[in-house]
């Protein structure tokens, strides 16, 4: 006991200041104080901060450029546009770009034949994937497991394996010889109602819904097809939008199928309108690049403007791709 | 002597029936023999067994399937067998017409000797095809197919291996900065997935403008440098290569991001108290977390820089640097020599060369598979 009380005594009191009036706490760091070591600490911080937004918004202006780019290009005229002094803004607003797109370059047929063919080969997929996803993720039945491992290695086929022998299909279909607008459409709507992503992402959503339901569902006497479509399709309707917007997109995207399988130039999509030789002066071979961009601009809005208005359910749609499990 | 009772009492509405579902959470035995068959036949609802996990049906032990006969239950979900492959049913057929016929259809065609796709004759096996797009065998006219090893592979190769390291890198290095910044977050983030919610032959349009000779990008670096028509084929590799990479950004930052957020924060605590710089954190502790989602985005973005071919057709309008008049195909990738071959109505070297890409692809994603196995941290 006594010891313990005499090794206390050798510690200081610092509550006891008056005791030892002149002290002063000092901790050194490779002879800096705490305030030095705080105050560096601190400017590293502040520059460390300063370097990552210059980093950020340096990256950002370059992701943005071309955006910006288009927007000014669409309104120059063709002399300011190919002038050796490039400059930020357009000097003489050309809105004549924009008319030009609707009434030379056939923009809305182009922009019709889009929507029809994005809204129809939306709806089967949809379709197509509830149905699929319902069976895989409620249903059982002898070789589920084997038919949906099927369904998940044919995601690793690329696509163009298949464009060959699609395109061979269509033509036996007699879909593509002496084409008329449907058959065009067919061509480029009927190939495409399958994914198995989407049904591998809709089934992973199906699987979250309790089990319970179902099972009260059927003890009230529900049906299978009333149960999807009065409980699970509501529940499911995030993944489902995310799906359809997804969809839509790529439909709006697709260049390389209608290319293919259309024969005539007023059944193609907005892709390739934007690609084809409408923007060329015929006489001296040379792109009128005021004109291309206004109509890269018209094709650019409405995919900004779902962009606004879905990015939640883009994003998810786009990010869940890569969560395992 | 009970059984009667309880019938009695049943009837009398003193005792309550056993219901279905109670009955079968305490176990199979429904069928008691005291409560009679009779009573088992009037129920018919669904009732659910934890244990088995299958819905199932009362049933008379006299039933004719003798299985259920014996534990007096039936197992209803699996009872609907047919109908299951109903709501399959357009599916398979889609898969089976426009998925998995093509595939070996294409296979068929590789290898199938003076294909002819109009009356869908052939001349027996032979690895010919590929012979011809290799520059090992002469074509059927005695002429030599040139293009595919001399212009294809190439250009496929350089586009895979320069975008897919440096927008991975990039992408990864955004998505730290993104993630460890206060303000503008949601809306940096936002600026940074723009990319992908373009039309991307819009946007290769416009990046042909901003790499005119007489465009924004010799204005600003002083320079009179040929980028896109009529340039040499590795000047032009440059702006195909800067295209992609931005194209494919966004998605990276995405899937990268959202793995960040999911890191435990106590790792960087920890790295804060053992003093690790900031290169040290990243490289010991943000890429191993994430090996997960970088092995995906490696394996996905090889493989779309292997099908590269958008990109081509929006900047240069055409297989080469002169557009649709190029003579020589300098800029074509493997999946722009399959179309083009397509339209040309040569089926045969278009067959053998998409064989190829999915052969060279299944390989590629079992390489990266193996090797990242031990490295990768789950």
């Amino acid at each position: 006991m006594s010891e313990a009380v005499k090794v206390n005594k050798q510690y200081i009191d610092f509550k006891k200041e008056r005791v030892y009036p002149n002290l002063v706490l000092s901790i050194e760091e490779s002879s800096k104080t705490v305030d030095a070591i705080k105050r560096t600490e601190k400017i590293m911080k502040i520059v460390s901060t300063i370097l990552t937004y210059a980093f950020i918004l340096v990256l950002a202006i370059g992701v943005i450029f071309p955006f910006y780019w288009m927007i000014i290009t669409s309104l120059k005229q063709r002399e300011e546009i190919i002038a050796s002094t490039q400059t930020f803004f357009p000097q003489i607003v050309m809105w004549t770009n924009y008319s030009y797109v609707f009434t030379v370059f056939d923009f809305t047929n182009y922009m019709l034949n889009t929507i029809i063919v994005a809204i129809f080969s939306t709806i089967g997929t949809l379709l197509t994937t509830i149905f699929a996803a319902f069976a895989f993720a409620r249903l059982k039945f002898k070789g589920r497991d084997a038919v949906f491992a099927i369904f998940l290695m044919t995601m690793m086929i690329p696509g163009e394996m298949m464009v060959i022998s699609n395109y061979l299909t269509v033509s036996a279909f007699g879909w593509v010889s002496d084409q008329t607008r449907l058959e065009a459409f067919l061509c480029m709507i009927v190939p495409f109602w399958i994914s198995v992503f989407y049904i591998y992402l809709l089934r992973q959503n199906f699987k979250q819904i309790p089990n319970e339901l179902y099972l009260a569902a059927k003890v009230d006497g529900k049906s299978d097809w009333s149960f999807l479509w009065k409980v699970m399709v509501p529940l499911a309707a995030p993944t489902l939008i995310s799906i359809t917007i997804l969809k839509f997109m790529g439909t709006w995207n697709s260049y390389v199928w209608p290319a293919l399988v259309t024969k005539k130039d007023e059944f193609r999509l907005i892709s390739n309108g934007l690609r084809g030789s409408a923007f060329t002066d015929p006489d001296t071979n040379e792109v009128e690049y005021g004109y291309q961009m206004a109509a890269s601009f018209c094709v650019t809005v409405p995919l900004f403007l779902l962009f606004v208005f879905f990015r939640k359910y883009i994003m998810r749609g786009v990010g869940r791709a890569g969560i395992k499990g | 002597m009970k059984a009667f009772f309880n019938k009695v009492l049943y009837f009398l509405h003193i005792k309550k029936k056993p219901q279905a579902v109670a009955q079968s959470t305490n176990g199979l035995m429904v069928a008691e023999p005291d409560v009679g068959n009779m009573y088992l036949d009037t129920y018919k609802e669904d009732s659910y067994n934890e244990e088995s996990n299958t819905i199932i049906r009362l049933v008379s032990p006299k039933s004719k399937k003798k299985d259920y006969a014996v534990k007096g239950i039936e197992d209803v979900a699996s009872k609907n067998n047919w109908k299951a492959w109903l709501y399959l049913g357009p599916v398979i057929i889609l898969i089976a017409v426009f998925l998995l016929y093509p595939l070996i259809n294409t296979i068929f065609i590789a290898f199938a000797k003076d294909y002819s796709y109009a009356t869908g004759t052939f001349k027996g096996i032979t690895l010919e095809n590929f012979g011809v797009i290799f520059h090992i065998t002469p074509t059927g006219a005695g002429g030599w197919e040139e293009n595919f090893i001399k212009y294809a592979i190439p250009n496929t190769l350089i586009i895979t291996f320069v975008t897919v390291p440096v927008s991975i890198a990039l992408a990864l290095l955004i998505s730290v900065a993104l993630n460890s910044i206060k303000w503008f977050q949601k809306f940096l983030q936002t600026v940074f997935f723009l990319p992908y919610v373009t039309n991307a032959v819009a946007i290769g349009l416009v990046f042909s403008v901003i790499f005119n000779k007489d465009g924004i990008i010799n204005y600003i670096f002083n320079s009179n440098i040929t980028w896109i028509y009529g340039a040499e084929r590795w000047v032009a590799m440059i702006p195909l290569c800067i295209y992609i990479v931005w194209h494919s950004l966004p998605f990276k930052i995405l899937i990268l991001l959202s793995g960040l957020q999911g890191v435990d924060k106590q790792y960087y605590q920890a790295a804060q108290i053992d003093a690790a710089s900031k290169f040290k954190t990243l490289t010991r502790i943000t890429v191993p977390l994430l090996s997960p989602q970088i092995l995906y985005l490696m394996i996905t973005s090889f493989i779309a820089a292997f099908k590269e071919y958008t990109s081509v057709v929006s900047m240069f309008g055409g297989p080469g640097t002169l557009g649709k008049n190029s003579i020589t195909p300098d800029m074509e990738t493997i999946v722009y020599y399959v179309y083009q071959n397509v339209e040309k109505g040569l089926t045969s070297r278009a067959a053998a060369a998409a064989v190829f890409l999915f052969v060279v692809i299944l390989v590629f994603t079992f390489i990266q598979m193996k090797v990242s196995k031990a490295r990768v941290h789950y």
